[in-house]
């Protein structure tokens, strides 16, 4: 029996007001709430154990003294004013990551849809492009990053030589603190395989009467894009974001590995590398939480920063997740 | 399309990285060393090395201990970072390794402080083994912290200058005579510098604080300088040793062409591990750096005559001139080990017996780190080989200090430093004075 034919039963039992019945009712909800819980408890056991109990312990953690080695001590406020406060670069990597999660995801979203618009109208050699747009995205991040460092060489790399060659002046990219994030952008951009395939698949669903009726009306193309195309993938569009920022959040990666290639300390007796190179303009939130918790073995600031980057993500998503002026229409 | 699930979702991908640190281990430590050292066991130990030559090297050196001691049986772990060894110190349990070694000598202070490598000194009351009569002060200073002495040296590292003799010659230098003050540095390092369009054919020195080992830390060496005051406050705003090399350092910037130029150059440079290292490749005719350089030039197949000297000092510490940075591995005790006592064992002799010490130090071509090895007539060496020898023995050689938070007190001053040469910070003595303040903040923060 489905869970449907519930309501109506138990409109009828007031009616019929005998005990038995109502025990019976009672019992056979009983029986479903368990079930119910019984086919998510797989789910519920997962949210417990990966979800809520490290939410809490995090929490907790966050007003303790703790190295890993020690027993916690209650410290109060002391971890929240010191991350807030007293830690420099607490600040740049907040910076940081709110500009990659805008810019990052702004470029990546645009030209991943503009990718796939354009590779929709293709008529002949269609695979070809597909497969040349959607390679870079199966490269693996570090070594893509190793790749666009030696790209982005300001002394040696062609790109840089390519421009003085012309006569336009190079940036220092990896090396230059004010191009360090584009050049982590240009990076992002050219891996936009997997939402190029996303925006296909949602290009290529759009009810072609629509647009042969928006025609018909006279619409131009911005006006077929604005009114047709858009309004039917904005599900996807919202998708993209949402995943994008999240993605975002969490980047560690890429400007890791970027900046211990491009400042030359990859490791040795020499000095300890510092993430965030060129002046902690590649410093993101989650690289600070490995370097507090992992190297300087303060578990209790790191999670302050934690909790810090979940409410932010937390925040983002309810901000483009909203019914009414949020990316995604009230008609969805 | 639904929107719950998928928000549901979402949180539960932004949270992923939380889950990481709920999951973090709670390891106990456990002092209790009451496992016969005599009885049949096996060990296991944790090294860093991963060269072949250097693996082959350390593998040598425990037969020589098993044949020693027969009884104990050593599982030889190599390539283990010092996160992997931070790691494995937190979680304990029965795979993780009994006795570690790191060479990261500025995690010492976190190492010994939260009980991460357990306290030698019982064990070393327990052999009479006699710490001042064995090893140099600079090396014990820096396996313990605070008086806690939860590491031993093996094999320290020395650090001074390589220079170019072929250049020297065609600059019309002497070979012979390196410079011994930083001021007749800078005019040797000028007169090494050619130009070559608005870059260089060859640059004397690379000063940047990114140009490889050419670190705060081993500036500092040169200046007679203190950390941390008696009460273990931030020296570096009061001790005028740092403004002086800061502005020394950034004197020399400016006099071989500027930051900017410099840190382009710096771009074009090979791994610092490998074979197109600046100085092997002549882009740099001189470099700071460590001993072990000597084997990298002979394996790169050098082609130019290599000298090596002691680091030049400040012009008004030229009594002191042969003084240098030393650091190197150290080696400890998990405190979780059940078999602390054989563990003991194996520590024992990789660092304090001459024949052992000797032998692996011929074989990685680092600096012995005992009085007796460092004397040993089995130590085989090329003769520049002993200018490093001769800076570990100096008196005056310093290394970094130990502190609770590891090296982060080093990476503030470095980073205030970075940004002077650089030119983005301009006022020195308010740099100093905040980085004093933040250095101290975060010791505070992490006690």
């Amino acid at each position: 029996m489905s869970t449907d034919t519930l309501p109506a039963k138990a409109a009828a039992a007031p009616a019929a007001a005998s005990p038995e019945a109502r025990n019976t009712l009672r019992s056979k909800r009983r029986r479903n709430a368990l079930r119910t819980a019984l086919f998510m408890s797989p789910w519920l056991i997962g949210f417990g154990f990966f979800f809520a109990y490290p939410l809490v312990s995090t929490l907790y953690f966050s007003f303790m003294r703790y190295d890993g080695l020690n027993p916690p001590t209650w410290r109060g406020l002391e971890n929240w004013t010191y991350v807030f406060s007293d830690l420099p670069k607490f600040w740049p990597a907040m910076q940081n990551t709110l500009w990659l999660a805008v810019v990052m995801v702004t470029c990546r979203v645009v030209f991943g849809l503009g990718v796939g618009m354009l590779i929709t109208k293709i008529k002949t050699g269609a695979g070809i492009f597909r497969t040349l747009f959607y390679l870079p995205y199966l490269a693996p991040p570090v070594a893509a990053t190793l790749a666009f460092v030696f790209l982005l060489n300001p002394g040696t790399g062609p790109v840089n030589s390519f421009l003085e060659a012309v006569g336009i002046p190079a940036p220092s990219w990896f090396n230059d603190a004010d191009w360090a994030k584009p050049a982590l952008t240009v990076l992002a951009v050219w891996g936009i395989g997997d939402l190029m395939v996303i925006f296909m698949a949602a290009l290529l669903d759009v009810p072609k009467e629509q647009y042969e009726a928006a025609e018909l009306d006279g619409a131009s193309p911005w006006q077929r894009f604005r009114y047709v195309t858009l309004p039917n993938i904005s599900p996807i569009v919202l998708f993209a974001v949402v995943t994008g920022i999240i993605g975002a959040m969490q980047y560690y990666t890429q400007p890791i590995v970027a900046s211990k290639v491009a400042s030359g300390v990859m490791g040795g007796s020499g000095a300890p590398f510092q993430p965030g190179y060129p002046d902690d303009s590649t410093l993101t939130l989650p690289q600070l939480i490995y370097s507090l918790g992992f190297s300087q073995f303060n578990y209790g600031a790191a999670c302050v920063v934690a909790l810090v980057l979940f409410a932010l993500s937390m925040a983002f998503t309810a901000l483009l997740m909203r019914r009414r002026g949020g990316l995604i229409g009230s008609g969805d | 399309m639904p929107v719950r699930p998928r928000r549901a979702a979402a949180a539960l991908a932004a949270t992923a990285s939380i889950a990481l640190f709920a999951s973090a281990c709670t390891g106990s430590a456990n002092n209790a060393a009451a496992d016969d050292p005599n009885a049949q066991t096996t060990i296991t130990f944790w090294h860093g090395w991963n060269a072949p030559a250097e693996v082959k090297a350390i593998e040598d050196n425990v037969a020589r201990f098993e044949k020693a001691h027969p009884n104990i049986k050593v599982k030889v772990v190599g390539d283990i970072n010092d996160e992997k060894l931070g790691q494995a110190l937190r979680a304990g349990g029965s795979n993780g390794p009994d006795v570690v070694s790191s060479f990261t000598t500025s995690n010492v202070g976190k190492f010994c402080s939260s009980g991460a490598l357990a306290d030698l000194k019982p064990f070393i009351e327990k052999s009479k083994l006699d710490l001042d009569k064995t090893f140099p002060k600079v090396l014990q200073e820096y396996t313990q912290f605070e008086g806690r002495r939860c590491s031993l040296p093996l094999l320290s590292d020395a650090y001074g200058l390589y220079y170019n003799k072929d250049a020297f010659r065609k600059a019309g230098l002497d070979p012979e005579a390196p410079p011994k003050t930083w001021s007749q540095f800078t005019q040797v390092a000028k007169k090494l510098t050619k130009a070559k369009g608005d870059s260089y054919e060859q640059l004397g020195f690379m000063p940047n604080y990114l140009g490889y080992e050419t670190v705060v830390e081993h500036y500092m060496s040169q200046w007679d300088h203190t950390y941390f005051t008696e009460d273990g406050k931030s020296n570096v705003a009061k001790d005028p040793a740092f403004a002086e090399m800061m502005t020394y350092q950034k004197s020399l910037v400016d006099s071989l062409g500027g930051f900017e130029k410099l840190d382009k150059y710096r771009t074009a440079f090979g791994d610092e591990w490998g074979a197109k290292h600046p100085f092997q490749t002549g882009q740099v005719a001189m470099q700071l750096d460590g001993e072990w350089r000597l084997n990298f030039i002979k394996n790169a197949g050098v082609k130019f005559d290599v000298g090596v000297a002691p680091l030049p000092v400040a012009d008004d510490e030229i009594a002191e001139y042969g003084k240098g940075y030393l650091s190197g591995t150290i080696m400890g005790i998990a405190p979780q080990s059940k078999k602390q006592n054989a563990a003991w064992e194996l520590v024992k002799y990789m660092t304090t017996d001459t024949d052992a010490v000797v032998s692996f130090a011929n074989a990685i071509g680092n600096v012995p780190s005992t009085f007796e090895a460092l004397k040993s007539p089995n130590l085989k060496f090329d003769d520049r080989f002993k200018v490093f020898l001769d800076i570990a023995k100096h008196p005056e050689s310093t290394t970094m200090d130990n502190a609770v938070n590891g090296p982060a007190y080093q990476e503030t001053l470095s980073s205030l430093a970075h940004k002077y040469e650089s030119g983005q910070v301009t006022d020195l003595k308010k740099g100093l004075a905040d980085a004093a303040a933040q250095i101290d903040r975060d010791i505070a923060a992490a006690k």
